[in-house]
């Protein structure tokens, strides 16, 4: 199943277990990360420590920035096989087994949900500064006085027409939600859903309602 | 590698008539960017750019944050290389990092992968009844002001220059990762040696500073931020670059993708409001400046106009040294001129004797 996800087959050509990536790569600074050793792992091919990185937390620590990739002498991209990784880790609803992993439900919950109700990854009142509170008082004020001042830069702000941050209309919504249905990415919603919901009645929560979904957005064991 | 490497990776890029794809984060966090990019491209340049209010988000931020999966990704892409398609357009101007290099990704893999684009065309067939044809250039909207940088200088009211003293300003250029990490070819200069922005920098007057994060992540790193629990990858990384560039004494930074200007301006906020950490030499924030506000600047734009009141660090510093006229009462201004009062305060901003340029060496 790994294998069929052409970002591991783009990603991966041997590995010569240099540790360039490793080098140069911003998680692996912050976190017990090694991506060098996940690609290792990956051509070993071993199914045990595979299915072992799908529940772990290793996979969900790297930011896709891709600065391995230019830099790798085989022309590998860990980036891409941590993609693939993630991927087939929510497929098999295995990445509710680790802390990181289970931020997933959240990112559907506001990234996802967004694309689909309002068409962008974000608009202004999804930052919210209660949430937000590192987007200091100039974006609370920004965000509070919106219809102001928003206004003042951009003309259809919220309304319809072009310009940034319009209303998009309902039959440009409804074209992006049926391509979410017809190409699975609205099943792929729904795993995270349901696997998110069985883990959460696990954990003792009343199901994966806003309490589980805050406390994975939130949550920080710090043991990584 | 010589300085001048830059010029081995020259990139096609098309002179007129482009579809605009705007950026989620652009617009939310910099609005007035976007506007004043438009007007740069029609106004000062006389270039035909569609601005389709169909236009959606590519995705990209919910599939590096990996709850979209690459087929839907590459439909919703599709769709919008359809809309360009039946507007007559074959170019396409993306605002967005993020976006720019999906779409040169979704090129490449479609190139090497044939089924995954057969899979795309049928998608987009069933779900909207659209169909498209590649578009002939894919640039990103720094990618077009690069383009044009001797005719901007040509329109210029003034240089990035001391307005006291003519000494070029020092910059800190930072260009977004998936600019020119995800295939070097694609970005002005590649990977190693971007020029697009410093390009623009040392056309219009300024100088470049050379420090040594200079090619290191901005610290979104996606859900890394996105989710409150994993902010400090973010704003470690930030502080990284912000410490290694800090000797330098840079009077601004100017950055290519959206999420960098946004990250390296905030995060500068909470980490003066954290740590009592300031990074400029006069021991306040260091200025973070967009293309299209530096390029407005260049040609007189009004810096409230353009939206620049919307970073947390304050501004005033850059323009008064360009000796740029505005109206600090005017700053926080609603839609016609309506006084909406002004935000809080906040430690960035405050210079104070004792607290100054107090950086880890
Ligand atoms: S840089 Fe490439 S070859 Fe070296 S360890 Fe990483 S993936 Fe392997
Ligand atoms: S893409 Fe991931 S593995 Fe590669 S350098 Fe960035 S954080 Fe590290």
């Amino acid at each position: 199943m790994l294998m069929e996800d052409v970002r591991l087959r783009e990603g991966l050509r041997a590995c010569m277990n240099c540790g360039v990536c490793t080098g140069v790569c911003p998680s692996a600074e912050f976190y017990d990360y090694d991506p060098r050793r996940i690609v290792n792992i990956i051509q070993g091919r071993d199914d045990d420590q595979i299915e072992a990185l799908l529940r772990s937390e290793t996979i969900w620590y790297c930011g896709e920035c891709m600065s391995c990739r230019p830099r790798c002498p085989r022309g590998n991209t860990p980036g891409y096989i941590i993609q693939a990784l993630r991927t087939l880790s929510q497929r098999l609803g295995l990445f509710v087994e680790s802390e990181k992993g289970r931020q997933q439900l959240a990112l559907k919950r506001t990234i996802g949900q967004h694309i689909l109700d309002k068409g962008y990854c974000i608009t202004p009142r999804l930052v919210a500064p209660s949430q937000h509170p590192e987007q200091g008082p100039v974006w609370k004020w920004a965000v509070e006085n919106d219809t102001d001042f928003f206004a003042r830069l951009t003309p259809n702000y919220m309304g319809a027409g072009s310009g940034a941050v319009r209303e998009i209309d309902r039959e440009t919504i409804s074209e992006i939600q049926k391509i979410f249905e017809v190409t699975g990415g609205s099943a792929f919603f729904e795993n995270i859903e349901a696997a998110s919901d069985a883990k959460a009645r696990e954990m003792g929560f009343d199901g994966a309602s806003d309490r589980y979904m805050m406390h994975t957005f939130s949550h920080n064991s710090n043991r990584h | 590698m010589k300085r001048s490497s830059w010029k081995e990776y020259q990139k096609e890029i098309a002179d007129d008539r482009y579809y605009y794809a705007r950026s989620c984060i652009r617009q939310n966090f910099f609005p007035g960017s976007e506007t004043t990019f438009l007007r740069i491209m029609r106004e000062a340049l006389g270039k035909d750019i569609f601005d389709d209010p169909r236009h959606t988000s590519c995705t990209g931020i919910g599939y590096h944050s990996d709850i979209v999966p690459l087929d839907t990704t590459m439909a919703v892409v599709a769709r919008q290389f359809a809309l360009a398609t039946e507007a007559g357009y074959e170019n396409i101007a993306v605002s967005c990092i993020t976006s720019f290099g999906l779409y040169t990704e979704i090129l490449e893999t479609w190139h090497e992968f044939p089924e995954t684009e057969a899979r795309a065309r049928e998608n987009l067939f069933k779900a909207t009844g659209r169909e498209f044809v590649i578009p002939k250039n894919i640039a990103h909207t720094s990618d077009l002001v690069f383009h044009n940088r001797e005719k901007i200088e040509e329109l210029a009211v003034r240089r990035l220059v001391d307005a006291r003293t003519g000494e070029p300003l020092r910059i800190v250029e930072h260009i977004g990762c998936h600019y020119a990490k995800i295939f070097p070819k694609s970005g002005i200069g590649g990977s190693e040696f971007p020029y697009v922005l410093a390009g623009m920098v040392e056309q219009w007057g300024g100088s470049v500073v050379d420090y040594p994060e200079r090619r290191h992540c901005c610290g979104f790193g996606f859900r890394n931020y996105l989710v409150q629990a994993n902010r400090g990858f973010s704003i470690a990384n930030s502080r990284k670059k912000l410490e290694s560039m800090a000797p330098y004494k840079p009077d601004m930074i100017v950055a290519n993708c959206p999420g960098c200007a946004m990250f390296l301006d905030k995060w500068q906020y909470a980490l003066a409001e954290m740590e009592n950490s300031t990074y400029g030499a006069d021991g306040r924030g260091i200025p973070v400046l967009t293309y299209e506000e530096m390029a407005g600047l260049v040609l007189g734009y009004d810096p409230w106009e353009m939206g620049m009141q919307m970073h947390q660090v304050d501004v005033e510093p850059v323009l008064e040294r360009l000796g740029v006229k505005y109206d600090p009462a005017a700053k926080f201004l609603g839609r016609a001129g309506k006084y909406i009062g002004a935000p809080g305060e906040a430690a960035v901003n405050s210079f104070s004797g004792d607290r100054i340029y107090r950086i880890r060496q």
